[in-house]
């Protein structure tokens, strides 16, 4: 469901399924709210039911997923792990921001085909399945070519999720799913951690369900995806969500739109999200003859050579230019990329630098290899080369100063270098991908307030090498958190699934270490391996 | 491969010892020219120790890749450098240890377990090395 006036995109369960209208036991109490480490009387004496077990994990998206994948491949029976969640099954929020962002299940997502969140060794790797079972040539050499000959192979959306499905169906995933929103993760007094759950109206008795764990792990994605402030002010001032969407918004209705009627559609943004868009936008001009116009406003705009700073003479710490060891290729805006960060962060060189690095220079060097970027496609290039040919594809730079209504038509007033310029348009599309600050997130400002977790140099949650969340540790307990509310840290790829499945084996490790599951040596992976390709549970 | 230099080499020796060295093993008694293990084996070693050598040139090339990658192709092509310079030596009788027979070591003897071991070598760096062993792609290639 989404809120349309709400500042998050992404759509919230409905609050009135999970707060029953009329009061009943078991809920948290003053107390607890003000008391950082909870014993177990205070819990009891709150009317709430106490459910024991090892280890919980907040979220149960992706990142979540790939962490009990994990445990259950290093011997964790399904009754000593719990997922807490609201999404029947990990890919249901990831599917719902693809589809909208213009992935349905037949197209290609971004990341390479040995990002396999169904499949903790990367091997098979999607395209390798996909070039031998259909025998398809193609495939295998656009698999021994990429990058050099080739765009990098991507596997399709829908081919993720079937894998996905067959794996959670192994490791007998529903078996650990509880469903619910997490209220608040507080430590236990002699160790440990309690998670408070607020079930479904009508699956329990009381209000909210504790769950006592030694072990807690937090994949709760994005804190929240926003739009820019100036396109939020105008839909609330104007009441209008129809004109102006973000691309995380279902918003069929603007294609549909377009198809119908010649438009002109304002598109803002420079990742991979306006990419996607604009493909869109020029599929229908060619499929449906739509006769859309598209303003691309970029707030960077790129022109050749490039680091996360921006364009080669643009200023940089230390001045200088870009380095000829870190620069990438950019042009026509963009600066280009295959995946969201230079691909070694995911094992190779810049993986093991940046697990070195603290503070200023770790964030520098995010810096240095940050900035909004977008694959180099073929077919995106060919199209965007014709718009440009015909007129129908036109560039601006600069930031909106104001927004106005002009009928059935808003006026954009953009400053450029050369003044303030009005763009009226159609259709406004946020691509911009703003990501909302994690002390939006209740459960983690909670943390933050009385949980002793910290921020880290990019303002992110504060982990180690193995992701536990510093400053959390309550007597032999841990607590873990890996994703997007991680960025920032020792290893900066955390937001994909390679970043997660990377941040799940830190995970295991550590856990190994504590002796809550078993070693994943050269033997148990190999026999584990040929399990996962019979199918059979771990 | 996302290889850290240190990676790089431990994965060469790994490789070239326990694929290399088991391939000559079965490889040697049915190559042209009937080379004798010593032989084989000391061409291994010139591979091996020439090998690191390359893989300090590789990783200077790498410096100038924004991602800091290696592609599967190169992984592939660098038999063409890596081979001619071997050959090369070989011709030169330049590889120290070996009873260089009057005709010069056997070429099709050299070739064909040098191809082989290196297409073995990197398919199998390509794939099901990350099945034994999970770390080792997380790690730029490091196997302890
Ligand atoms: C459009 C888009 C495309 C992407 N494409 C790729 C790609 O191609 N390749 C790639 O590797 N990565 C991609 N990513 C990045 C990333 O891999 C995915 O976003 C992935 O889903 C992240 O997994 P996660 O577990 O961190 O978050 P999610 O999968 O979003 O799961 C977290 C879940 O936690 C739930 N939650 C939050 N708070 C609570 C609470 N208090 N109680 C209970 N539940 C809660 C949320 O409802 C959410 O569903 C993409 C991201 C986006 C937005």
């Amino acid at each position: 469901m989404i809120d349309p006036s709400a500042a998050s995109v992404v759509p919230t369960t409905d609050p009135s399924t999970y707060l029953p209208a009329q009061p009943i036991t078991g809920d948290l109490t003053d107390q607890m709210l003000e008391t950082d480490f909870w014993t177990d009387d205070l819990v009891a004496s709150a009317g709430i039911p106490i459910v024991d077990v090892p280890f919980v994990t907040v979220g149960g998206g992706i990142g979540s997923f790939v962490t009990v994948d994990y445990l259950r491949i290093a011997g964790v029976p399904t009754s000593q792990m719990r997922v807490l969640s609201t999404l029947d099954f990990p890919w249901q929020t990831y599917e719902y921001l693809t589809r909208v962002s213009q992935v349905p299940r037949p197209e290609r997502i971004r990341s390479d085909s040995a990002s396999r969140p169904d499949n903790i060794w990367g091997f098979p790797s999607y395209g390798f399945a996909e070039g031998v079972k259909k025998f398809n040539p193609k495939v295998l050499w656009q698999l021994f070519s990429e990058p050099i000959f080739a765009d990098y192979y991507t596997p399709k959306a829908g081919n993720v999720f079937e894998q996905l499905e067959r794996e959670s169906k192994r490791i007998n995933y529903d078996e650990m799913l509880v469903k619910g929103l997490v209220r608040i993760v507080r430590r236990r007094y002699g160790g440990g951690y309690f998670t408070i759950l607020t079930p479904p109206a009508g699956a329990s008795a009381t209000k909210r369900v504790a769950f006592r764990s030694q072990y807690v792990h937090l994949a709760v994605g994005y804190p929240g995806l926003k739009f820019l402030p100036e396109l939020q002010r105008y839909r609330t001032e104007n009441n209008d969500y129809q004109h102006i969407v973000n691309a995380y918004e279902a918003h069929e209705h603007v294609y549909e739109r377009l198809v119908q009627k010649p438009s002109t559609v304002l598109v803002r943004g420079g990742g991979i999200v306006a990419s996607r868009i604009l493909q869109r936008l020029m599929d229908d001009r060619e499929k449906f003859g739509a006769q859309t116009n598209i303003v691309h406003l970029f707030r960077t705009y790129i022109t050749g050579t490039n680091d996360g700073y921006g364009n080669e003479s643009d200023p940089r710490p230390g001045g200088g230019r870009t380095r000829v060891t870190m620069r990438r290729r950019g042009g026509n805006g963009w600066a280009y990329q295959g995946f969201n960060y230079p691909k070694s962060v995911w094992g190779g060189q810049l993986k093991a630098q940046v697990r070195n690095l603290e503070g200023e220079e770790r964030a520098e060097l995010y810096k240095r290899m940050g900035g909004t970027n977008t694959p180099w496609r073929k077919l995106w290039q060919k199209q965007m080369n014709q718009g440009r040919r015909e007129g129908w594809y036109n560039c601006v730079v600069g930031t909106v100063d104001a927004m106005e209504p002009s009928g059935d038509r808003i006026v954009n007033h953009v400053r450029t270098a050369h003044g303030v310029v009005p763009i009226e348009v159609d259709f406004v599309i946020d691509c911009t991908g703003l990501e909302a600050d994690i002390a939006e997130h209740r459960l983690l400002k909670d943390l933050l307030e009385h949980g002793g977790a910290s921020r880290n140099p990019v303002g992110r949650l504060n982990v180690d090498r193995s992701f536990e969340l510093i400053g959390t540790g309550s007597g032999n307990g841990a607590m873990y958190a890996s994703g997007a509310t991680t960025l920032g840290g020792y290893f900066p790829g955390v937001d994909t699934f390679l970043g997660l499945q990377v941040a799940a084996q830190e995970i295991y490790l550590d856990l190994n270490k504590r002796g809550f599951c078993k070693k994943i040596g050269p033997v148990r992976s190999t026999v584990q391996w040929w399990k996962w390709l019979a199918g059979s549970t771990p | 491969m996302l290889p850290t230099l240190n990676g790089r080499i431990q994965t060469r020796i790994f490789m070239l010892v326990v694929f290399g060295g088991l391939i000559t093993l079965v490889l040697t008694p049915m190559l042209p020219g009937d080379p004798d293990y010593r032989t084989t084996y000391l061409i291994l070693a010139a591979v091996l120790v020439l090998g690191i050598v390359w893989e300090l040139v590789y990783h200077v090339i790498q410096q100038f890749r924004w991602e800091k990658d290696w592609p599967t192709m190169f992984g592939l092509i660098t038999a063409l450098n890596e081979g001619a310079l071997v050959w090369l030596l070989l011709d030169l009788e330049l590889v120290p240890g070996i009873d260089y027979p009057s005709d010069g070591v056997p070429f099709w003897a050299f070739f064909i377990d040098f191809t082989v071991i290196w297409l073995v070598v990197w398919i199998w760096t390509n794939g099901p090395m990350r099945v034994p062993f999970i770390r080792w792609r997380f790690f730029g290639g490091r196997i302890v």
